[in-house]
């Protein structure tokens, strides 16, 4: 669109030309690494998770070829001898076309080429069979017959290596569709604790991370010596890498030698060590007549969460915070109003935009992360969300199928939420 | 300026004095806050410095968290009822009556450690645990007379309370996680396995021989060599993409520009493990897969977009008048970009590079789905390979030790730049 209050007279001018042809230049590098690497495998994405392949099908189908020479020891001009060969498709479930091999054949033998897949010429013995099944296995069982005494016929004729030919599909590029994936997916047992366990963590991560964003912020809004130190300090959580934060907690809350169960102990506040991260119940407790178990692997993969992302609400809200017009509190002191009534009736709405958009967004954010739930239990115990289960199905049960279609479900997902979110997102005043 | 507590006219002593509290004794009174804040700072400093006791000189500590809180609130009755006492004598008695009630609970014991052992450690324990829980209780109560309060003082009183709570326990939620990584990575496994609670510092023994063995044995260096090349290149490849992107999204005009500017922050929404499975298929293929190349086309299609988000609104801030002569004295397009936009944009720039440095720097995901070959690990992928059984816990901290280290001086280095490319990015991560 042209921005019409920069006001360029209407049509193409040549230098209105000049200037798209330009920004088309600029733009294009980045237009076509950002559409290889991220529109592309997006798309690419929804068709793996239409065809059921595995992990191992990645690598197109081959045949290959085995050797075997039976002979004695040594062999007299005139004796008889075999040569085997075994061509095999070693695809589970792909086929190979056009399969065969060549093998070149020394001389001191003449061929009993009774097989007729098979052909000698300028000493090189070509056999093809034509289309291979998925596992199927093509035996070739060749007379020789020695025109010249051979020592140890094994090493001679072993020796030159035959080369198997064939074109294997690659079972990504097959018109082979079927919607067993989702299917698998869906109907599995585990399938609705795993999205309900992904909204809960998405839910409780950010609006942990949120409150404590609140509440750092409300520490250090007004200035006072060490604040600067204090904003530096808070944010070391998201600024170091997450491997080492997430290996830390498991150091610091591991039941055996882990600093935090050492300390609860000492103060007597728990008679046996808590497993934070690999015990999916630690108790049970009862509301209202309803049982509820407490998640604990969950509630500490939330609250590393909370902990890890606070600095991102807490710069937000900071900068918010700054912001607001102080006018208003003087009048509302005149007025007598109490701090805690000033927070409530004055900072609180003028927050409440910005409150809502990082709750949105970081919400879909949480939704996606994948890092943090991995490496502290790898799904365990009750924390295992969709994007794990994603690496689960691809790369730990290796159908590679099941986990794009996990990830379509994620992308779904997102899809509903930023339409749902978007829709009642509050502007930005 | 303040959205919670004090107010200009409310330092300690002003707001009381200018308003003489109603007499009586009520819910809102001094002595409700001497209540509240006596008990939870005499039992937070305890469990504080207890532990901190405990793991700095190797003792097993025994905090007496309760004697500690009643000695508190021994301590802020008697702050709230010496109103008329002169300070330094009033600070005096009130240090005294914590101390007397803390001795005397405790039985002599406050660390519940008898006092042969390590004295020193228990000296200063108690000197900082007496003197900063009379001082903070000071800075919350002093100008509180005991009787009944206006409710806006009072809640001044409880708003100082919470800051204080909040100090505290902020700090320490922060900092712990870092202090046993670095700590951790100085011990031995038998030694925390014996007692995990001892970080002290034993010179005699080989503090850092984790490290060494990480990087005789395990190649660390060139880890950090190959997370260098991957981060630095990554922050290159962003720049020569996103410079002239975002400056064509900010200056010239064609159509298409807004779709355009709003279908990068789209791609900016799409998660990871989305595009994940297709790029380890596709880049399998291409013999991608398992190679420095691969990241650095992965990791800036990622960080372009929003490299190009940010920079496109500080270009649009940039007076456009300084741009138009430079063309009218007959500069090109890409002159007007390199001779006068980019040294304008020079922190701008710098915000960007760091925010993307870091996200390559500390990228998991990636890194631990396409590198196999231990001589091209990242320094995640690298710490990653230190999570076994067989080894040690101290290598796995030392490695994320050797991590966060690099990027937490840059951090604290250029606090400045990085702040503010967090707080532009910060909606993902």
């Amino acid at each position: 669109m042209t921005d019409a209050t920069q006001g360029p007279p209407r049509g193409a001018g040549a230098l209105e030309k000049r200037e798209a042809r330009l920004a088309f230049i600029l733009l294009a590098p980045t237009f076509a690494i950002v559409a290889l690497v991220v529109a592309l495998p997006l798309i690419m994405n929804f068709w793996i998770s239409v065809k059921p392949v595995m992990l191992a099908d990645l690598r197109p189908a081959e045949a290959t070829i085995n050797e075997r020479v039976r002979a004695d020891d040594t062999v007299a001009p005139g004796e008889t001898f075999e040569i085997v060969y075994t061509l095999r498709n070693t695809s589970p479930n792909l086929p190979v076309g056009r399969a065969g091999f060549t093998d070149a054949i020394p001389a001191g033998v003449t061929l009993d080429l009774t097989d007729d897949r098979c052909a000698l010429a300028d000493g090189t013995l070509t056999c093809a069979v034509g289309r291979l099944e998925p596992r199927a296995r093509e035996r070739f069982e060749i007379v020789a017959t020695a025109t010249e005494a051979i020592d140890d016929p094994e090493e001679r004729y072993e020796a030159t290596e035959p080369a198997a030919q064939g074109r294997g599909q690659n079972a990504l590029l097959t018109f082979n569709f079927s919607l067993e994936n989702f299917t698998r997916v869906v109907n599995s047992p585990e399938f609705w604790s795993v999205l309900w366990t992904s909204i809960v963590y998405a839910i409780f991560g950010t609006g942990g991370a949120l409150l404590l964003g609140l509440f750092a912020a409300l520490l250090l809004n007004n200035a006072f010596k060490g604040r600067a130190f204090l904003r530096g300090l808070f944010l070391f959580p998201y600024v170091a890498p997450v491997i080492a934060v997430a290996y830390t907690w498991i150091t610091l809350l591991d039941p055996n030698s882990g600093t935090l169960n050492a300390i609860l102990m000492q103060m007597g506040a728990v008679s046996e060590p808590v497993n934070f991260l690999g015990q999916r119940t630690a108790f049970t407790f009862s509301v209202f007549g309803f049982s509820i178990d407490f998640p604990m692997a969950l509630t500490t993969v939330i609250v590393f969460e909370a902990w890890r992302y606070f600095p991102l609400s807490f710069l937000f809200i900071l900068a918010r915070m700054q912001s607001i017009n102080t006018d208003m509190y003087e009048a509302a002191e005149i007025d007598g109003a109490t701090p805690f009534q000033q927070f409530w009736y004055l900072s609180l709405p003028q927050l409440a935009a910005i409150l809502a958009i990082l709750f949105l967004l970081r919400y879909i954010w949480t939704f996606n992360k994948f890092d943090d739930i991995f490496l502290l239990t790898g799904g365990a115990a009750g924390t295992r969300t969709l994007t794990v289960d994603v690496y689960e199905q691809a790369i730990g049960l290796g159908n590679i199928g099941a986990g794009a279609a996990v990830a379509v479900v994620v992308f779904v997902a997102l899809l509903l939420f930023s339409l749902v979110f978007f829709r009642f997102t509050p502007k930005e005043g | 300026m303040s959205t919670l507590a004090s107010s200009p006219s409310s330092g300690p002593g002003s707001a009381v004095k200018q308003r003489p509290a109603p007499g009586g004794f009520g819910l809102a009174s001094g002595t409700t806050a001497a209540l509240i804040a006596g008990p939870v700072f005499g039992a937070l400093f305890m469990i504080v410095f207890g532990v901190t006791l405990a793991l700095f000189s190797g003792e097993p500590a025994r905090p007496q968290v309760g004697a500690s809180a009643l000695a508190g609130l021994a301590a802020a009755l008697v702050l709230v009822f010496t109103g008329a006492m002169s300070a330094p004598l009033r600070r005096a008695v009130v240090a005294g009556a914590f101390f007397a009630v803390l001795m005397v609970l405790s039985l002599g014991a406050p660390f519940g450690l008898a006092l042969t052992a390590s004295p020193l450690w228990q000296l200063a324990g108690l000197a900082v645990l007496v003197g900063l829980t009379m001082q903070t209780l000071w800075l919350c109560l002093a100008d509180t007379p005991a009787g009944r309060l206006r409710r806006y003082d009072f809640e001044v009183a409880l708003i100082r309370i919470l800051k204080g709570v909040g100090y505290i326990v902020f700090t320490v939620f922060v900092v712990l996680p870092f202090y046993v990584m670095v700590m951790t990575s100085f011990k031995s496994q038998a030694s925390l396995l014996a007692n995990p609670l001892d970080f002290s510092i034993d010179l005699n023994s080989d503090l850092v021989s984790s490290y060494t063995t990480l990087f005789t044995e395990f190649n660390f260096g060139t880890y950090i060599l190959n997370s260098a090349i991957v981060s630095v290149g990554t922050v290159f490849l962003t720049l020569f993409f996103a410079v002239p992107g975002a400056y064509t999204i900010a200056r010239l005009r064609f159509r298409g520009r807004d779709a355009f500017a709003n279908s990068v922050l789209l791609i900016y929404m799409v998660p990871a493990i989305v595009l994940v499975l297709p790029l380890y298929a596709v880049f399998s293929q291409l013999g991608l897969r398992n190679s420095i190349v691969g990241l650095l086309i992965v990791y800036p299609a990622t960080t372009i977009p929003v490299a190009l988000y940010m920079l496109q609104g500080y270009f649009r801030g940039l007076p456009a008048e300084m741009e138009e002569a430079g063309l009218m004295d007959g500069l090109s397009r890409l002159g007007v970009i390199a001779k006068i936009t980019l040294p304008l944009s020079l922190p701008a720039l710098a915000s960007v590079s760091l925010y993307v440095f870091m996200i390559a720097w500390n990228e998991f995901l990636f890194a631990f789905m396409f590198l196999d070959d231990p001589s091209i690990f990242t320094l995640p992928r690298g710490v990653a390979s230190l999570n076994s059984s067989e080894l040690p816990r101290e290598l796995m901290m030392a490695g994320a030790v050797i991590a966060t280290v690099p990027i937490m001086v840059i951090f604290l280095w250029l606090e400045r730049f990085m702040v503010r490319g967090l707080a532009a990015g910060a909606v993902k991560g």
